[in-house]
């Protein structure tokens, strides 16, 4: 008999637990999206039937459901293709606006010394902790009454001032890596504070940059209670999200043909993120130390 | 030395030699950069001073002045800054059937969520700690839950729970032997343990373990970030002392995650608290599920009461400052040591 060894008992434990709790969690993590590319591809008369399959019966593939879903209502489709322009033309204008915006102040507030420097970055920051139902509801009222509620352009804005804050937060921690002897040097050959960042900084800060730009515009795609507010009365502006939030709700539209728009709405957000995984996954951690 | 401009800052470098400045501050060429430094920051600054100002900071201000006026969606064109201004919408909110309940439900709501987040994210960070083969890529399988549109998963989620064809329900009555297909998402029939009435509906159990489904990523991925700058001499020297895995954890491991996770509790909470979208997708705020921020929703759009939504969101924000706030105190103080 041997004696109780507390570390060979835990040690077998979780020998088996590890790997046990592993299998969960990439189930519970993938699954619902493997079910979500399963129904689009199935017909629904099938789901009906057996929604226990676990994948298509032979030969029942159907790509129909992207077909339907893509065309324009005109055609007898649910017209995401316009929605996905719809949500293109935002997700992109807000990442190109806010970078503009947010470079030259992550820039100023890394750098440069002026009054409020320091309470500006806490402000923008504790916007963010903010409830958005709180903000949206005088953005709605405002932009009702300036009759551009509606709009994409009203849309983009109020995106662009919502993650202004956060890029300057990403943007700034980056900037304070860059040795600022770079551009001391850059002055001593005779370059202004503009052309030091323009033609140092800013190039060392791309990757930076770059993640932000991804990090903003899956914001803007995933957004959806402005959305809501905003666009709901047309459709014609409709976003992807917002879509696919308000054809979950009517019956005429089968589950199958709204689970091939979940595939639409949800693979540019899968692409962007494996492709910049690393990238992101420090940006978002960045702070986490010091906190 | 010529007197500084109207628009520098009050003791700026340039005026008396005094001494002691001079010696700190007063180089040749230093207070001309100063001042160039300033000019440019405050230009580059500008945009977003004035974008968030527009968007952000004033409309919070009209926000307060909202919930002191009589504002419907239909006399909208005629209110303005000016007004005849009174507590009724607080009173009225305050006071109207279901607000405590609404507030309960966010409460109970918040901390369960945040408290499933940051469980699950500690033990699939733990779970994943040591290498092996593809672990980065499970590691990158961890988020989606967090990065996909939250309309697509909680679409996602109403298929996978319908009571007709779900496939939670098809396997739960004919693997698990229910009697009836469960109504995850509009049953309120509150859940009961072991007998005790929790006064939780079922379909509040599921938009919790929903939010604890999307969020421990977030978790996951920093506590992830804090276990590898654990210095390994620590655990090595505790294996050598024969410290069990338990107890390296309970003793070495949770104290150094402690203040990580304190920082992720505030988070998620306050987030937690101000949803929206996932209630509202799931449920729409229906089967004892409805949150305040739904509330106000509800108020804003189908009541087309601006006034009392403004005032509702308003009570929301000033019961998220002072909870964040005692917490603040009451853990705050610790945390800096640690």
């Amino acid at each position: 008999m041997t004696t109780f060894n507390r570390d060979a008992i835990e040690r077998r434990t979780f020998a088996v637990l590890r790997p046990a709790i592993i299998v969960f969690l990439l189930l519970i993590c993938l699954f619902p999206f493997y079910y979500m590319v399963l129904l689009s591809f199935r017909p629904l008369e099938s789901v009906l039937r057996d929604p226990g399959a676990l994948w298509p019966a032979g030969g029942e593939v159907d790509f129909g459901t992207y077909k339907d879903v893509l065309k324009s209502p005109e055609d007898g489709g649910q017209g995401f293709l316009n929605f996905i322009k719809n949500s293109f033309l935002v997700a992109i204008g807000t990442v190109v606006l806010s970078l503009l915006v947010a470079i030259p102040g992550a820039y100023a507030v890394s750098r440069l010394e002026f009054f409020g420097r320091r309470q500006i970055s806490a402000i923008f920051l504790g916007v963010y902790f903010f409830p958005s139902i709180l903000l949206a509801i005088p953005l709605f009222v405002f932009f009702t009454r300036i009759q551009q509620r509606g709009t994409l352009t009203g849309l983009l804005v109020v995106y662009v001032a919502q993650v202004a804050a956060v890029s300057i937060y990403m943007l700034r921690n980056y900037f304070d890596t860059i040795p600022a002897s770079l551009e001391e040097a850059a002055a001593m050959d005779g370059c202004t504070r503009l052309q030091a960042m323009r033609h140092i900084s800013l190039p060392l800060a791309m990757p930076a940059i770059a993640s932000n730009a991804l990090f903003v515009f899956m914001i803007a795609w995933n957004e959806f209670l402005f959305a809501l507010l905003f666009l709901v009365e047309r459709r014609e502006n409709w976003t992807v999200s917002l879509g696919l939030s308000q054809l979950a709700g009517s019956i005429e539209v089968p589950t199958t043909v709204l689970m091939a728009g979940s595939v639409i709405l949800t693979l540019p957000i899968i692409i962007l993120f494996f492709f910049s995984e690393r990238w992101l996954a420090g940006g978002l951690t960045a702070g986490a130390e010091k906190g | 030395m010529t007197v500084s401009g109207p628009t520098a800052p009050a003791g700026a470098t340039e005026e008396a030699p005094d001494p002691v400045q001079r010696d700190r501050r007063y180089r040749p060429g230093r207070s001309a950069k100063a001042r160039e430094d300033r000019r440019t920051g405050y230009l580059l600054i500008t945009p977003t001073v004035v974008i968030v100002f527009a968007m952000v900071v004033l409309p919070i201000l009209w926000t307060f002045s909202l919930a002191f006026q009589h504002v419907r969606l239909l006399n909208l064109r005629k209110t303005g800054f000016i007004g005849e201004y009174s507590l009724d919408n607080f009173t009225n909110v305050l006071t109207s059937p279901g607000f405590v309940d609404a507030l309960v439900t966010t409460l109970v709501y918040s901390v369960a969520g945040t408290a499933c987040a940051i469980g699950l994210g500690l033990v699939a960070a733990l779970a994943l700690r040591k290498p092996f083969r593809g672990r980065g890529l499970v590691r990158a399988c961890m988020l989606i839950p967090y990065v996909a549109p939250v309309v697509a998963a909680t679409f996602v989620w109403t298929t996978m729970l319908n009571p007709q064809f779900g496939i939670v329900n098809h396997y739960g009555t004919t693997l698990l032997g229910w009697n009836d297909p469960i109504a995850f998402l509009s049953s309120s029939k509150p859940i009961s343990p072991f007998g005790i009435n929790l006064h939780v509906s079922q379909s509040l159990l599921t938009v919790i373990l929903f939010e604890g489904w999307r969020s421990f990523p977030f978790a996951f991925l920093f506590l992830t970030a804090r276990l590898q700058a654990i210095p390994e001499s620590l655990e090595e020297a505790a294996v050598v002392d024969g410290a069990a895995p338990s107890q390296r954890f309970r003793h070495i491991v949770l104290p150094q995650l402690l203040p990580t996770i304190a920082v992720l509790t505030v988070l998620r909470f306050i987030w937690t608290f101000n949803n929206f979208d996932d209630i509202y997708l799931l449920t729409g705020g229906s089967a004892g599920t409805q949150v305040v921020a739904v509330r106000v929703y509800d108020y804003l759009i189908n009541r087309g009461d601006i006034g009392a939504a403004a005032a509702q969101a308003l009570v929301l924000a000033a019961i998220l400052a002072v909870l964040v706030t005692v917490y603040l105190k009451l853990f705050g103080r610790s945390e800096e040591v640690a």
